[in-house]
This record gives C-alpha cells, structure tokens and sequence, in this order.
C-alpha cells in the first residue's frame, strides 16, 4: 500500500487527536506570540471612546453559551470600558439562553468598580422574546418592551432608568452578537430607522457578512471572533481569555492549512500513480 | 505549572458532561447519548420557564391585572378602553386569547384557530422586515457604493475603489439570470464568480476560526476551571 | 373562511406596519406599537407551545416504545424537572442563589458550548479529506482562505515576516505582511461580493415579504383546509 492510500485511509479520530492536542498544548505552555491591532478594531475601540464621559449607552448582548469564547471577551471588555468612562449602561438579551451567562459577565466586571451601582450606574433589562420586533418596539419607549428588569425589578423603579425614554436617550448602541437575532437586525431596524449609530462584535462565522455595513458607516466599528476580542483587549491594555486563546488558535489554523495542502497533494500525486 | 483540582462538585459536574460529548469524537455511545437527551431536555424546560417569567408575566399577565384594578364605577369601567402608547388596557385580552389559540395546533380538529395567531405574527415580521431589508440592505448599500473612482494623491485608494467598482457590478451581474450569459455578460459574471470565490474562501477562513475558538473555549474550562492548572 | 381570514389579517396587518416605517403620527404608530407588542407576547407563547410539543412527541415514544425510548425518559424527566423548579422559584428563577440557575450553570452552559466545539474536529477531518482544488475557482477559494486563515492570527506574520525578510526574496517590501494581505481581501474583493449578495437578498426579502403579505405566499398556513 503506497504513502497515499494509507493517509488517504487513514482513520479520522488520529486527525482529532492531533487537532486535541495543537489546542491544549499552548493552552498548557503559552508562548505569547504578538498581537497585531486591525483598523475595524480600533475603530470599534475609537467609537466608544469617543463618547462623552457619563452618557448613557445601550449595550445589546446577543448570545448564549454557545459562543462564550468569543463573546464573553468582547463584553467584558467593552462593559469595563464604558464603566471606565463613568458611562451609565442598559443592557439587553435577545437570546433565550442568554441572559444568565450575560449576567454573570456583567457582574464579573462591576465587582472590579466598588462604586458602581445596579440600578444607577448599569442595569440588565433581561431577555425579551420577539426578535426585531422587540427592536422596534423599544423605539417607541424602551420601558415599555422591558416592564420588569432580569432581577424582577420594576424598571420604572431604577434611578438610571428615570431618564431612558427611547433610543434618543442613547448616543450609541454596543451590540455583541452571536447571530440571529443580532447585529443584522439592530441595523435593519434600529439604525436604519431610528438612526442610532452602533458597533458590533459578532462570531467569526459571521464577521464577513457585516463588512459591508462598515464600510458604508451603518457600523462603526467591527470586532470579528475571539481573534478580534483578543485585539481589543491588546488596544485596551489587558490580557484576558481571548489573548490567551491566541497562541492555540494558530496552532489549529496551520494543522487546518496544512490538512487542505495535503489532502491536495496526495490528490495529485494518485491521479499521476499508474492504476 | 501545577494542577489544583477543582474540589467543587458543580465544576466535575460540568466537566462530566463535557468529557459525555465529546466521548462522540471516538464513536456514538450511550454516554453521549444520554448528555445529548439531557441538554434537549433542560433547553426545552428552560425555554418554557423563560418566557413564562420574562415575557407572559410581565408583558401580559401583570399589565391586564393593573388594567382591573380600581375599575368600580363608569369612570373606572371607561378607562378599560382608553388605550396609551405602552399601556394598551383591556386590549391586551386579545394577544393573550390569541396566544391561548396557538395550542389548538396541538389538537388536530380544532388546530386551524392556531392560524389566527400566526397571521398577527407573519403580518408583523413581513411588514417590518420588509422596510427594514429596504432600507438597510438595499438603499444604504447602493449609497455606500457610490464612491469617487479616483481620489487624488492616493493611488492605493483609487485602485480599491475601482476593483471595488468592478467587484460589486460584476457579482451582481452573476446574478441577473433573466438573460443568457453570453458575450460580455459572460466575461462579466465570469470575473463576478472570482469575487464570489475570493469571499467564500474568506468565510471558510473565518468558520474555521470560529469553530477553533469554541473548542479553545471548552478546553480552558477543563483545563483551568476543572484542573485547576496553574 | 378557515383560510381567508388569516390572509386578510396578514395582509392588513403588514401593511400597516410598513405604512408605520413612514407615518409617524400617533394615529398609524400607537395600533402600530401594540401590533408589536402583541407579536412579542405571541413569540412567547410560542416558545411554551414548541415545549409543549417536544414533551408530547416524547411522551408518545416512550409510549409505544420506539427505537431509543429509554433516553426519551431521560429528556422528559429533565425537561419536567427544570419546568416545575423554575416555575416554583417565581421571576427571579435565575437569581445566583437558585436551582433553577444552577441548572443552567452546570448542566445547560457547558453542553450547549460542547455540542458547537465538536465542529472544530470535523472541519479538520473534512479539510483533509473533502476540501479538493479541481478547478480555477475552487483554487481561488482555497488561496482566499489560506490566507484569510493564517494572517487572522499572529503566527501569520510571524511566518510572512521569515518569508518575505528572507535574503533570497530580493524586493519584496518588508511591510508586506500576511495580515495586511488579509485586510485587503476582507475590505474590497470579499467585501464587494458580499455586498452584491446583501443586495441580492434584499431584493429578495422585499419581493417574499410582498408576496407574504398579498396572500401569493401561503405556506405558513399548513393543513388541508
């Protein structure tokens, strides 16, 4: 049996192993490979610190334990640089299995600001079913769509919450989004119609599709992946899950470059084999 | 580096299931099998109770029980049908006896009064989806596209501009099926498929990231949170 | 009449609703604010209905006994246990404190984020043995993701940087970086054709959403009659 067929044959799970063993490797012995900041980056990190200090913004976390890895990064470090800021935050999930994971993050980074307080500095209105139609409906009164926060509060009750009236209250929308419901809609619905500018951090699956909403400006900025969560943090200056993340993600994406080249090759080299 | 145990329960619960799934890597199993029917079962357990809580209660139930309170006498008895933007009243009777109607689909005879509620829903969703693709997908894209073609003192961004230029008509021009692609409409959607290619090239890129990043994701918890290593 | 009276409620309401993307006055947006209000109610109502149909699904496989009927115990047992807890525990069911939450901690979170893990393993396997260059396109697309792929992460540039600084490759700029190649693709050529798909489809949802709505498209309206 010649070198082809045999790696032609070979059983898949020797393929698994390895790839096991190229992600747990760095994740055991870190190398610290550098980090490169890109301009969507940048541009998400540049829009939010460009606001002024103390505004209220919206921030729409839009994922559910699924995609932890590569959103969970983004909106700690977002929400850590909008408290920084001293901004005042109302959060929102549209996914079903999102909210306690959401919570949990958020309270994660609020333990790391002593004076900020739930219900005057931040508050998580929870989850509402209804995808872009909860959208709209948030346009009209935002109060309305969210009667009772994630802790069962009544939110016309809240101190932050006295002065939200619709999305006029909000300079920008901070989307962190795992899929559908998520960045696309806030687009369709809330920026196109109600004209709030917004940044997304999105999936890596899904990252290439709003490129062409950066470009026209209806986003601002555009975190794509763990590999765009890992840039952000670099440009904030903190070294979270993401960046230690990175070393693994390459390892994984030569073995994957190196599979596709191969595969090709024994391709080739069995079509020139005599039958 | 060093290992530390987690000695929580909760943790060796989570990595049990874990190792369960991935257990499939090797071959189906019935410890696979079981997690596999476990998450279906708490997903649609949770999914109930959710919107139960966060959407039925709040938006319906509590908002009518309002609505009856101090209701006794004709002015109390008129404010039922004084509707407010966000304070709809006694018409908020009607989304909830619609939403009763929805279950009628799990009875086969009378499954067709379902279809009413179904229709206030696809009524809502084609009305704004249809404004909202109009507005976002189409109009604000053909505007972003409508670029200068030469900036001058910078060549570089004159020359994306007009790959862009040539990019964009040319996918589009794959596309146009109401004509033969013959002739120059052929070169045209020919160079279109090379763009379409160079994107799904980039899309598989960004899917293997994302896969990758997932299970980058899992094998932190087990080797950190589960470990402890250190 | 079973069929006539959803068409006619789809149609008014739908174009109510795009007339209230343009008309702002309180007379089109109130009724247009309580149509969405009452969609969100619906949604989760229908969120309740799909459980309630899994549990009767299983319950008839456990029933007449069919193939892999003692997991299908195993699901209806949980989905009735998560039920009933977070239904006893009241709104703040996913309060720190609460089973209803540690259910979801331990038994949810880590299953729903090992179920798209797996995928990672699958796409190595099929990217050896599926993934095959046969023509300039398929070439093309392969080229795009190599690239894509290795100048998204760091060991890309490190690997360009060895590349192109490297004394037998005269004249290369040593700017050229893996990753600048693979910004360039992702903001023009990848982004040009992506935005003709956007259009594409936008064309597409407008031209269904029209049909929905004038009663051309029934298909959500399923059943004999």
């Amino acid at each position: 049996m010649s070198w082809t067929t045999g790696l032609e044959t070979l059983d898949r799970r020797w393929l698994f192993l390895v790839m096991g063993l190229l992600v747990a490797g760095p994740l055991i012995f870190p190398a610290g490979l550098p980090l490169k900041v890109s301009p969507p980056v940048q541009a998400f990190n540049d829009a939010i610190e460009a606001l002024p200090n103390g505004s209220t913004v919206l921030m729409s976390c839009d994922y559910d334990p699924s995609a932890r890895p590569e959103m969970v990064p983004m909106n700690r470090t977002a929400f850590r640089q909008l408290l920084r800021k001293d901004c005042k935050v109302v959060v929102t999930v549209l996914w079903n299995a999102g909210p306690g994971l959401v919570e949990a993050t958020l309270n994660d980074v609020a333990r790391e600001f002593p004076n900020k307080r739930y219900g005057v500095d931040w508050v998580n209105l929870g989850y509402k079913a209804g995808d872009d139609a909860v959208m709209v409906l948030m346009g009209q009164g935002i109060k309305n769509a969210f009667p009772r926060d994630y802790r069962g509060n009544e939110t016309n009750t809240l101190p932050l919450m006295m002065g939200v009236r619709d999305y006029s209250s909000f300079p920008l929308l901070v989307n962190i989004s795992a899929g559908f419901p998520g960045t696309k809609e806030w687009v369709q619905q809330v920026n196109s119609r109600f004209h709030l500018p917004m940044v997304a951090g999105v999936t890596a699956v899904s990252a290439p599709e709003y490129y062409p909403y950066l470009q026209s400006g209806q986003l601002r900025g555009l975190l794509g992946g763990m590999a765009g969560a890992a840039e952000y943090e670099k440009a904030r200056g903190e070294k979270g899950t993401a960046t230690k993340g990175m070393d693994a993600q390459s390892l994984a994406h030569i073995f994957v470059a190196f599979c596709i080249v191969l595969g090709n090759i024994i391709q080739r080299v069995k079509k020139r084999e005599p039958a | 580096m060093s290992f530390h145990v987690s000695p929580d329960l909760s943790v060796w619960l989570g990595a049990f299931l874990t190792l369960c799934i991935f257990s499939f890597l090797y071959k189906d199993n019935p410890f696979y099998r079981f997690a596999e029917h476990l998450f279906v079962g708490v997903s649609a357990g949770y999914y109930i109770v959710l919107n139960f809580w966060t959407v039925i209660v709040p938006n319906l139930l509590e908002p009518l029980s309002h609505t009856f309170v101090n209701t006794s006498g004709p002015a109390g008895l008129q404010s039922l049908f004084l509707p407010r933007l966000g304070d709809y009243r006694i018409f908020l009777v009607v989304p909830g006896i619609l939403g009763l109607l929805l279950f009628t689909r799990l009875f086969g005879k009378i499954g067709w009064l379902s279809r009413w509620a179904l229709a206030v829903i696809i009524g809502v969703y084609a009305g704004i989806r249809t404004t909202g693709a109009a507005q976002a997908d189409f109009v604000a894209q053909v505007q972003g596209s409508l670029q200068p073609l030469w900036i001058s003192g910078d060549l570089g961004a004159s020359l994306n501009a007009m790959v862009f230029a040539v990019g964009l008509i040319t996918s589009l021009l794959y596309f146009f099926y109401s004509r033969e692609h013959k002739g120059g409409l052929a070169v045209a959607s020919k160079l279109g498929i090379f763009f379409l290619m160079v994107s799904f090239g980039a899309g598989y890129g960004y899917t293997v990231m994302s896969r990758i990043s997932l299970l980058i994701g899992r094998f932190q918890f087990l080797l950190e949170d589960w470990l402890g290593l250190r | 009449m079973k069929r006539e009276v959803p068409l006619f409620i789809t149609a008014v309401i739908g174009l109510f609703m795009i007339l209230s993307f343009f008309v702002p006055h309180e007379w089109v947006s109130v009724p247009a604010d309580f149509l969405q209000a009452s969609a969100v109610i619906l949604v989760g109502f229908g969120y309740v209905l799909g459980g309630a149909n899994a549990l009767r699904v299983n319950f008839d496989a456990i029933y007449k006994k069919k193939s892999g009927w003692p997991y299908k115990i195993v699901l209806v047992v949980s989905l009735l246990a998560t039920v009933v807890i977070g239904l006893i525990e009241g709104k703040g069911f996913l309060n720190p404190t609460m089973r209803s939450k540690w259910i979801y901690d331990w038994v949810y979170s880590p299953m729903s984020s090992t179920m798209f893990a797996l995928l990672a393993f699958f796409i190595a396997s099929a990217a050896f043995r599926a993934f095959r260059i046969r023509t300039v396109e398929a070439g093309l697309l392969a080229v795009a993701a190599l690239i894509v792929m290795l100048g998204r992460v760091p060991l890309g540039d490190l690997l360009s940087d060895w590349l192109f600084q490297a004394k037998w490759l005269p004249g290369v700029p040593h700017t050229l970086h893996l990753s600048t190649i693979q910004e360039w693709i992702m903001s023009v050529p990848q982004n040009t054709a992506k935005r003709a798909i956007l259009i594409g489809a936008a064309l597409g949802v407008m031209a269904t959403g029209l049909r929905v709505i004038l009663g051309i498209e029934r298909s959500y309206l399923s059943g004999e009659d």
